[in-house]
């Protein structure tokens, strides 16, 4: 490898990262509101991303109708699954709602081949394919603009949860539901809209992979890779995910670089095999104190 | 109508049939067992050694899910690793009455290796530990083809024991059932004992359980490795069964089936993990004939089945934990409890 | 009172949580056969002590000797095995099993059954699992008058039945040591009387230690050879029922600086 490719390789990576970090945040906001690690998250990608090729490709809208009618039906979807699904479950043990995202994802996935069969359809990109440059290293355009996209989204969330008032009641929620609901926040009601911000980036991280890739019933499996990268980044910590997210995604590149783009859907997951030996919390979770 | 259970020493009281009602039931149920691939057809007697083979499955994810509480989504891949060993073992002459427990043991040791990283953490490591071994074992049952075959797979010559060839279903059937009837009874036996019941302890109070003397680390780590032993042991029925594998063989759906069967039969509970496979094998035959019923109408529909399936497992996955969370065993046990009392109470 | 020697001797025992100093230089002696009792306010560190001594968390300082053995560094697992048997503040019952099989699950690290043999359930597993079964009816549920309840899951149970089982299978554990945290803490006079007897009785009759958290402190009282008194996680004073009862640094402890006398059902649970 020259040194051009491994710079290039190296760049592409961490915006991969970068991309990887948003999905992540969506698992970490259920995660830090719910205890719940949500394996439905990349069918709720996978589902934004066939509401846009709907709007956009089916119906013929311009894409920000295609955007704007993705977010709407996607949070539509997350409020329905929160009073169907995990409402009911409340107080169950957490091993039991875990579970139901896992069945839950299995009814999304399966529906999405009933309506829209399993074929992979294109989407246009919103944002422009012209390549950047760094130097000498071209860096394709809808990564780059992806990434810009995500760290603003992301940083958004950082700045909404450590100043805005409802952020505030989301992490104290978060940390104490019982005194949280005593002090008059609504605690049923944040868990709800923390769903549904999830579902919201889900959406947008859709239409993205969906642009780069393909739309297909199975682009939510890119969901189960992130899930490896929150894991790595502690569950509860969003510096933690952006990290996992930079280092997960660098190291996919570098190893689709050396050992050819068959390796990249296992990259994660080996990945993570190896480091829960030598770090079991993650690189940043806090080993929890518990109260007997 | 029966009357009520009278326990007249501790060696009865520890018992898991304490009636001579529940023991003639039982007797009848082996001897149906038995009969079965006779009075059956040839459709009645591969679902019964499908069954048999999902039971098995079943039985080891519900010691590691449901009665220890550690989440395994890539239960499947570990009876990929009982099958590939079983049918490369069958390919170089190595007796199935070795390869089947080679096949066991290898899986076994695997889960150990799979389960480490989760011991000093909690469940959720494990869940996403299995889910990375499932894609990162496919993937070796892919590429590494000197052993596996690639994406052609293996084929596996039958089973045979002195000479007999267990070469169709219903000689197969004889294979599967007895050592299905033998898994489970060494599962129910399992929770007679302190083994067992330290499994439980941990599933429903880790930290007490330490006070108590329970070694959690050890517990889970055993638990894990059952679990996957017991897959190894349905896997390699499996690649004797079907006599060909392949790497699409064990998808992470059909883990999802096992998680399936374990809640719909009922989360801790040996009857649960019966009735679960059992239920659940059923589920996709009664779809298919229904889509195929379908199809007279519109041939099209024919694509349906793979998707409804997801859809079902799926609804019946949440539908069971919301409304049923004891599963079809409790079921079971409310419908015992009418006819116990009846015809006096209903 | 006789002179026994010290079952068990905490010396110097410091804990931290971040900036709290938990436990401060704790030492406390438990004599061999003696009732004896923590008290002190919510947050005294009473809990925490437990924990240290259990084997929950590691203190920063200090060591915990057992019938003559340093077991400060001994994992929490291996101290049931020792003989310490303890109950939860907050019930920590087993839900889903029946009595029987929480009582079974104290005496967990007495047992030998392997994997091997329980899955067979021939040999060692059967036998071991029969007799358990006799010594558990003769010596834990006759005792405490549960027999009524043993195959009931504990989850239906009332709140006093399953603290009563708590005790159970504390005692399946056949310990030297028995460390009850708040056993009658929401509990009625009858209530109450029936566990003081119990306690009572389990010093007298089985020749088992105990160490006790109350609140109730006339409870306490009644029934303690030994009281010592936590504050902000210091030990302030110790000594026999009889002197704790007016010593200044229990009232201080329990109602500030004043010279108002102390209730003895002064609880602030």
């Amino acid at each position: 490898m020259t040194f051009l490719d491994f710079y290039e390789y190296s760049l592409i990576g961490l915006l991969l990262g970068g991309l990887y970090a948003l999905i992540g945040l969506g698992f970490v906001l259920v995660y830090k509101a719910t205890r719940v690690l949500n394996f439905a998250m990349g069918e709720f990608m996978m589902m934004g991303a066939y509401f846009y090729f709907s709007a956009t490709v089916l119906m013929g809208l311009p894409w920000w109708a295609g955007v704007g009618i993705a977010l709407g039906a996607s949070a539509v979807l997350a409020l329905g699954v929160e009073r169907l699904v995990l409402r009911p479950l409340v107080g169950q043990p957490t091993i039991s709602i875990v579970m139901a995202t896992i069945g839950l994802a299995s009814i999304l996935h399966g529906t999405a081949v009933m309506v829209w069969g399993a074929d992979q359809w294109r989407i246009e990109p919103i944002v422009p394919r012209a390549p950047f440059f760094l130097g000498d290293a071209m860096l394709p355009g809808q990564l780059v603009w992806g990434f810009g996209l995500a760290s603003m989204i992301i940083l958004g969330f950082v700045l909404f949860f450590r100043y805005a008032r409802g952020g505030v009641a989301m992490r104290a929620t978060a940390t104490d539901p019982h005194t949280a609901m005593s002090l008059g926040i609504d605690a049923p009601r944040n868990t709800a809209i923390t769903w549904v911000l999830a579902a919201l980036i889900s959406t947008i991280a859709g239409i993205m992979v969906g642009a780069m890739t393909n739309v297909s019933p199975e682009l939510g499996l890119v969901g189960l890779a992130v899930i490896v990268v929150v894991i790595l980044g502690g569950l509860d910590s969003i510096p933690g995910t952006i990290i996992a997210g930079l280092i997960i995604g660098w190291i996919e590149s570098m190893s689709v670089a050396v050992f050819g783009s068959g390796v990249r859907e296992i990259v994660p997951f080996a990945v993570i095999l190896i480091i829960m030996m030598v770090r079991p919390f993650g690189l940043f979770g806090t080993p929890e104190i518990e109260r007997l | 109508m029966r009357l009520g259970d009278f326990v007249t020493d501790y060696r009865a009281g520890e018992a898991v049939l304490r009636t001579p009602v529940q023991r003639v039931w039982f007797a009848a149920f082996l001897a149906f067992l038995v009969a079965l691939p006779f009075v059956g057809g040839q459709y009645i007697t591969f679902l019964g050694c499908l069954v048999g083979i999902h039971i098995i499955a079943t039985a080891g994810l519900n010691i590691t899910t449901g009665f220890t509480g550690l989440i395994s989504i890539g239960h499947a891949v570990l009876l990929g690793v009982g099958a590939y060993t079983v049918a490369w073992m069958a390919n170089n002459g190595v007796p199935f009455w070795l390869a089947i427990p080679s096949g066991a043991l290898l899986a076994g040791a695997v889960g150990i290796v799979i389960g480490i990283p989760s011991l000093r953490i909690k469940g959720l490591y494990l869940a996403v530990a299995t889910l990375a071994a499932q894609f990162v074992l496919s993937y070796i049952f892919r590429e590494w083809e000197s052993v596996t075959g690639g994406v052609r797979g293996l084929s596996v010559p039958p089973a045979q024991i002195g000479g007999f060839a267990f070469d169709s279903d219903f000689r197969v059937y004889f294979l599967i059932m007895p050592i299905a009837v033998v898994a489970v009874w060494a599962s129910r036996n399992l929770f007679r004992t302190r083994v067992g019941r330290a499994f439980v302890a941990i599933r429903d109070r880790d930290l007490s359980a330490e006070v108590i003397g329970i070694d959690i680390v050890r517990y889970k780590l055993m638990s894990f490795a059952l679990g996957a032993l017991y897959a190894g042991l349905a896997g390699g029925l499996w690649a004797y069964f079907f006599r060909s594998i392949t790497p699409e063989s064990f998808p992470l759906q059909l883990g999802i089936f096992y998680l399936a069967a374990i809640i719909v039969g009922g989360l801790g509970s040996t009857l649960g993990s019966i009735l679960g496979a059992i239920f659940m094998t059923l589920v996709p035959e009664v779809l298919r004939a229904m889509v195929n019923l379908a199809a007279i109408v519109s041939p099209a529909a024919v694509v349906y089945v793979s998707p409804l399936r997801e859809i079902v497992f799926g609804a019946l996955i949440v539908g069971f934990l919301i409304f049923e969370p004891h599963g079809l065993a409790e079921i079971w046990r409310r419908i015992r409890r009418f006819f116990a009392l009846w015809p006096f109470r209903s | 009172m006789r002179a026994a020697r010290n079952l068990m001797e905490v010396r110097g025992v410091s804990l931290r949580f971040g900036g709290i100093q938990a436990l401060d230089s704790v030492d406390l002696d438990v004599a061999e056969g003696s009732i004896t009792a923590i008290i002190g306010p919510n947050g005294a560190g009473k809990s925490s002590l437990y924990n240290v001594i259990s084997g929950m968390y590691r203190p920063a300082a200090g060591t915990v000797t057992f019938d003559g053995r340093d077991i400060t560094r001994v994992p929490a697992h291996k101290r049931a095995g020792l003989g310490i048997a303890r109950s939860f503040q907050n019930i920590a019952l087993f839900r889903g099993l029946t009595v029987v099989d929480n009582i079974k699950l104290g005496a967990h690290s007495r047992l030998n059954t392997g994997l091997m043999s329980a899955l067979l359930f021939r040999g060692r597993a059967a036998a071991e699992e029969e007799q358990l079964r006799r010594e558990i009816e003769r010596e834990v549920i006759e005792f405490l008058e549960i027999d009524h309840i043993r195959d009931m899951p504990v989850s239906a149970l009332s709140y006093g039945l399953q603290k009563r089982v708590e005790l159970a299978r504390a005692l399946a554990l056949r310990p030297k040591i028995i460390m009850l945290d708040e056993p009658v803490a929401g509990m009625n006079r009858e209530e109450t009387e029936d566990i003081a007897r119990f306690i009572l009785d389990m010093k007298e009759e089985l020749g088992i230690t105990v160490l006790l958290i109350e609140h109730d402190l006339s409870m306490v009282m009644d029934i303690s050879d030994h009281v010592a008194v936590l504050n902000f996680g210091k030990l302030v004073a110790n000594g026999t029922p009889h002197e704790m009862q007016n010593h200044p640094k229990v009232i201080e402890a329990y109602i500030g600086k004043t010279d108002a006398e102390p209730t003895p059902e002064e609880t602030d649970a």
